[in-house]
C-alpha cells in the first residue's frame, strides 16, 4: 500500500478493539431533552421557539446567529419547556433551549422525502446544509455551510475526508465507512457537485484495512472519489497534516484549507450532508463511541442530540466499578467531564470512562530538555521553550517562537517523560496572546 | 459514581518512559565500560566506581534534605553522573579524589544551579576538568600492568606508531572507561536501539573531529596524516565515549536540530584542535564543556520556522 503521512506526531497505543467491532445500534431517548444554543465555533444560534410551544422532530428551534453560526433543529416532537443556562460539556452554563420529549417522534412536514441532489443548484445545496445545522462532526463545530462557500469555489481541486480517526479508542467513524459506505459517497457526490473542479480523497489510517478495502472496493472506476490509506500516526486527522500528507500542501495558521484548493470534512459530516440533501433529514442524531475499561460494553451507539451523557451511559449498559475520569471526546484532545448530566451536542464524538487516570498518576518532574516535545511537534515547534515563555507570562517571546501555530494537539505533553504540562502552557499563551491582540484593538477603536 | 472524578487539561495520556527509565538505560549503557574497566585495571577500578557513585547519590540526598526539596535519587541522574566521572578517571587516583569529585559535580556544578535540568555543563566533566586541573599529575598517571606509560593518543601525538587493534579491544592504559572502543560501541548500540539518544550528535561530533584533524593537520603543514592516524585519534582517548555518552547529555546540548548540528560540528572543531594545535594530546573533556556553555546562544538562533510557514512565505501555495 502506497501509504502517505505528515511530518513528525507520535504513535499511540490505539485502544480502538474495544468498540471496533460492535455495529452501531440506535437508541430512543425518553423524559428532557437540552440544546444549548452555543454547540458550534462561533456566534450563538438565536432561538425560535418559546416555551409552551409544541414543536416536531426535525423542526428548526434556532436559526444561525450570524455569519459564523449555525441552526440547530429539535430532535424529538414534544414541548419547549424552558429556555435557560444549562451545563455543556465543556464545563460552562449556556443558554439552551429544553424540551420535554412526547416519545412520539411526530416528524415535520416533508421529513424524510427524498431528494435527487442533480436537481439542485449549489446554492439550494448549501441553503439545505445551512438549515439542518450541519456543522464539523469531528470535534470542532465550524459551520458546514460556511466550510462549503469558499470564495474561489472553482478553484478548489480537492475535496478531503477524514476518515483517519487517528484518536485513541473511538471508532465511530470506522463504523460509519463499514455499514453506510453508500451514504458516505453520495454525501461526498453532493459536496462535489459545488466544486466543479475538485477531486475527493477519503483519507484513512492503515489500521482500518477492512474500511480502506470496502470503500476502494466501491469506488472502483470512479474518476472522481478515490481512498488514500494513511500510515497510522497521531494527529494524522489534524486539518493541516491532513492536508499535507494528501496533497502535500502545507498551510499556517493565518491560511484557511481553501488557500491551498483543499476542503476537508468529517465522515460523520459527510454522512449528515447527505442525510439533509437527499432524505430531507436535518442534523438530529450522531453516533457516539462509548469506551474506555470503565465501561460494561464497549459500542458505538446512534444518539439524538440533546439527550443526556448520563442516558447515553445507561444505554450502553452503564459503568464498571468507579472510574477516576470521564472524557468527552478522544483521550488527546477530548474534555475531562465532572459529570454525566450534561447533553449530548452535535461534536460530542464519545464518552470515555477510565478506571486509571495517567494525568493524576504521573505529576511533572523537571525538563530534563531531552527534546522529545520537539520530535513529537508536527507544527515542528519547540514546545519546551513555548511552555517556559508562557509559564514566564513572556508573550512576545511566545509569538516570536511561533507559538500561535499550536494546533494544541497534544502530542508534547504525551511524549514528554517529564511528564510536563506543555499542552496546557501552549493553550494559556494563545488564550493570552489573543486576549491582548483584542484589547489592543478595542483600545485603538476607543 | 459516589467519588470525585478526576479533571485536567488534555491531553489525558502521559509517556510510559520517564525520567528515571531514561536514566537508568544510560547507567545499563555504561555497565560494559564499567566491566571492562574493572577487568583492565583491577579491583581500584570498582573501588572508585562505587566511591564515585555513592558520593554523588549522597551529595544529592543530603543537599536537598537541607535545603528542604524534594529528594530526587530515585530519578538515577546522580547515578549516572557518578558513573561518567568514575570512568573519566585513572585507576590510580587516591580514594578520596573520586568522592571530591563527585562532590563538587552533584553540589556546585547541579545543585547550586537549581538541581536536575538546569546544570549549565556536565556535571561529570566539569568535575573531571576540575580535577584534572587541580591535581595534574595524579590525574594523568596512567599505570598498565604495573608499567606506567604514555597513553597511545600522547604516543600518537609523539609520532610513535599505534598498535589498532589494541586499541580497539581497550588492552592498554587510560582512564578507566575509555579504552576499549568495543565496550563503548555495544553501550552506545543499547542507547541507539532504545532510542534513548540519536546518531546525529555523536555521528556528527566523531565525523567532524576526524575532519578538522585533516584540515589542521595540513593548515599547520604536518601533512596528510595517514589512516593509522586518523584511526589512532577515532578510536584514543576519550572521542567515543564522549561522543556517546557526554555530548548526548540532554542537558547540555540544543534541543533544537538544527542547533545539534551546529554544536557537534562545534565539538568535532574544538577536539581537533586542542588534540592537533594544542600542547596536550587529549581535549574531549574541555571541547564538550565549553560547548555546553554556548548551547544556550545556538538554541537562540536555531528556532525553527513552524510547520506552513516557509512555502506560505514564499506564495508557493496560492490557490
Amino acid at each position: 500500500m502506497n501509504l502517505k503521512t505528515f511530518l513528525r506526531g507520535i504513535h499511540l497505543r490505539e485502544e480502538k478493539e474495544l468498540a471496533e467491532n460492535s455495529a452501531i445500534r440506535k437508541v430512543f431517548p425518553d423524559g428532557e431533552m437540552v440544546y444549548p444554543l452555543s454547540q458550534h465555533i462561533g456566534a450563538p444560534a438565536k432561538p425560535l421557539v418559546k416555551p409552551g410551544d409544541h414543536v416536531l422532530m426535525g423542526q428548526q428551534i434556532a436559526e444561525p446567529g450570524g455569519v459564523i453560526s449555525a441552526a440547530i433543529c429539535s430532535s424529538v416532537s414534544g414541548t419547549v419547556k424552558t429556555i435557560e443556562p444549562r451545563m455543556t460539556v465543556m464545563g460552562e452554563t449556556r443558554d439552551a433551549i429544553v424540551i420535554e420529549n412526547d416519545g412520539l417522534y411526530t416528524p415535520v412536514e416533508g421529513f424524510g422525502t427524498k431528494r435527487d441532489y442533480q436537481s439542485l443548484s449549489p446554492e439550494e445545496i448549501r441553503t439545505i446544509i445551512r438549515d439542518a445545522g450541519i456543522v464539523g462532526m469531528g470535534g470542532a463545530g465550524f459551520s458546514t455551510a460556511v466550510k462549503l462557500t469558499p470564495k474561489n469555489a472553482e478553484k478548489i481541486d480537492y475535496l478531503i475526508i477524514n476518515g483517519a480517526e487517528c484518536e485513541p479508542y473511538l471508532t465511530s467513524d470506522y463504523r460509519l465507512m463499514l455499514e453506510r459506505p453508500e451514504e458516505l459517497i453520495e454525501g461526498i457526490r453532493v459536496m462535489l457537485r459545488l466544486f466543479p473542479s475538485a477531486h475527493c480523497v477519503i483519507g484513512i489510517e492503515d489500521n482500518k484495512p477492512e474500511a480502506i478495502k470496502l470503500l476502494s472496493d466501491k469506488l472502483a472506476g470512479d474518476s472522481k472519489i478515490s481512498v488514500q490509506p494513511l500510515k497510522t500516526k497521531y494527529p494524522q486527522g489534524g486539518e493541516r497534516m491532513l492536508i499535507h500528507a494528501i496533497t502535500g500542501r502545507d498551510i499556517n495558521s493565518t491560511m484557511l484549507p481553501a488557500d491551498a484548493g483543499c476542503i476537508v470534512q468529517n465522515v460523520a459530516t459527510a454522512i449528515a450532508v447527505y442525510q439533509a440533501v437527499c432524505c430531507s433529514t436535518p442534523l438530529i442524531t450522531r453516533v457516539m463511541t462509548i469506551s474506555g475499561d470503565a465501561v460494561n460494553t464497549p459500542c458505538n451507539l446512534e444518539v439524538f442530540i440533546g439527550v443526556s451523557h448520563q442516558a447515553v451511559m445507561d444505554a450502553a449498559g452503564g459503568l464498571k466499578g468507579e472510574p477516576e475520569k470521564l472524557l468527552s471526546g478522544g483521550p488527546m484532545m477530548g474534555t475531562a467531564l465532572f459529570t454525566l448530566d450534561i447533553p449530548v451536542q452535535k461534536t460530542s464524538a464519545s464518552i470515555l470512562a477510565l478506571s486509571h487516570d495517567p494525568v493524576a498518576a504521573n505529576p511533572s518532574t523537571p525538563c530534563i530538555h531531552c527534546g522529545r516535545c520537539v520530535s513529537a511537534c508536527p507544527e515542528l515547534l519547540v514546545p519546551q521553550m513555548l511552555q517556559v515563555a508562557a509559564d514566564h507570562d513572556d508573550f512576545e517571546t511566545f509569538e516570536k517562537l511561533h507559538g500561535m501555530e499550536c494546533i494544541e494537539c497534544g502530542c508534547c505533553t504525551a511524549a514528554c517523560p517529564a511528564h510536563r504540562t506543555l499542552t496546557q502552557s501552549c493553550k494559556y499563551g494563545k488564550a493570552s496572546v489573543n486576549r491582548l491582540r483584542r484589547e489592543a484593538k478595542a483600545a485603538q477603536k476607543s | 459514581m459516589n467519588s470525585m472524578l478526576n479533571v485536567s487539561v488534555s491531553p489525558h495520556l502521559r509517556s510510559e518512559t520517564g525520567t528515571s527509565s531514561i536514566m537508568r538505560d544510560v547507567a545499563i549503557a555504561l555497565l560494559p565500560v564499567c566491566f571492562f574497566g574493572v577487568y583492565n585495571n583491577g579491583y581500584r577500578a570498582l573501588i572508585i566506581i562505587l566511591i564515585c557513585v555513592a558520593a554523588a547519590v549522597l551529595t544529592e540526598f543530603v543537599f536537598e534534605k537541607l535545603v528542604h526539596r524534594p529528594v530526587t535519587i530515585g530519578d538515577f541522574s546522580a547515578v549516572v553522573t557518578g558513573m561518567i566521572l568514575a570512568i573519566n578517571l585513572p585507576a590510580t587516583v587516591p580514594f578520596w579524589m573520586p568522592a571530591l569529585g563527585s562532590v563538587f559535580a552533584i553540589l556546585i556544578v547541579k545543585q547550586l544551579f537549581g538541581g536536575l535540568g538546569q546544570n549549565f555543563m556536565n556535571p561529570a566533566l566539569a568535575a573531571r576538568c576540575f580535577l584534572l586541573i587541580s591535581f595534574t599529575s595524579q590525574m594523568t598517571n596512567f599505570v598498565y600492568d604495573g608499567v606506567a606509560g604514555a597513553t597511545p593518543l600522547a604516543a600518537l601525538k609523539a609520532g610513535e606508531n599505534v598498535d589498532l587493534l589494541q586499541m580497539f579491544l581497550g588492552t592498554h592504559g587510560g582512564c578507566i572507561g575509555e579504552t576499549s572502543v568495543l565496550a563503548i560501541l555495544v553501550g552506545a548500540g543499547y542507547l541507539l536501539v532504545r532510542r534513548v539518544i540519536s546518531i546525529r550528535i555523536p555521528g556528527l561530533y566523531i565525523l567532524s573531529t576526524l575532519v578538522f584533524a585533516v584540515i589542521l593537520n595540513l593548515v599547520t603543514g604536518a601533512g596528510m596524516p595517514s589512516g593509522t592516524y586518523l584511526l589512532g585519534q577515532l578510536f584514543g582517548g576519550g572521542l567515543l565515549i564522549g561522543a556517546f555518552f557526554m555530548a548526548t547529555d540532554y542537558v547540555t546540548s540544543p534541543i533544537t536540530r538544527s542547533g545539534q548540528v551546529i554544536y557537534a560540528l562545534l565539538l568535532g572543531f574544538l577536539t581537533a584542535l586542542f588534540r592537533v594545535v594544542g600542547k596536550s594530546a587529549e581535549g574531549v573533556s574541555y571541547a564538550i564543556i565549553i560547548s555546553n556553555i554556548i548551547v544556550p546562544l545556538i538554541e537562540r538562533v536555531t528556532v525553527p520556522k513552524a510547520f506552513g510557514q516557509k512555502r506560505a512565505k514564499k506564495g508557493g501555495v496560492k490557490a
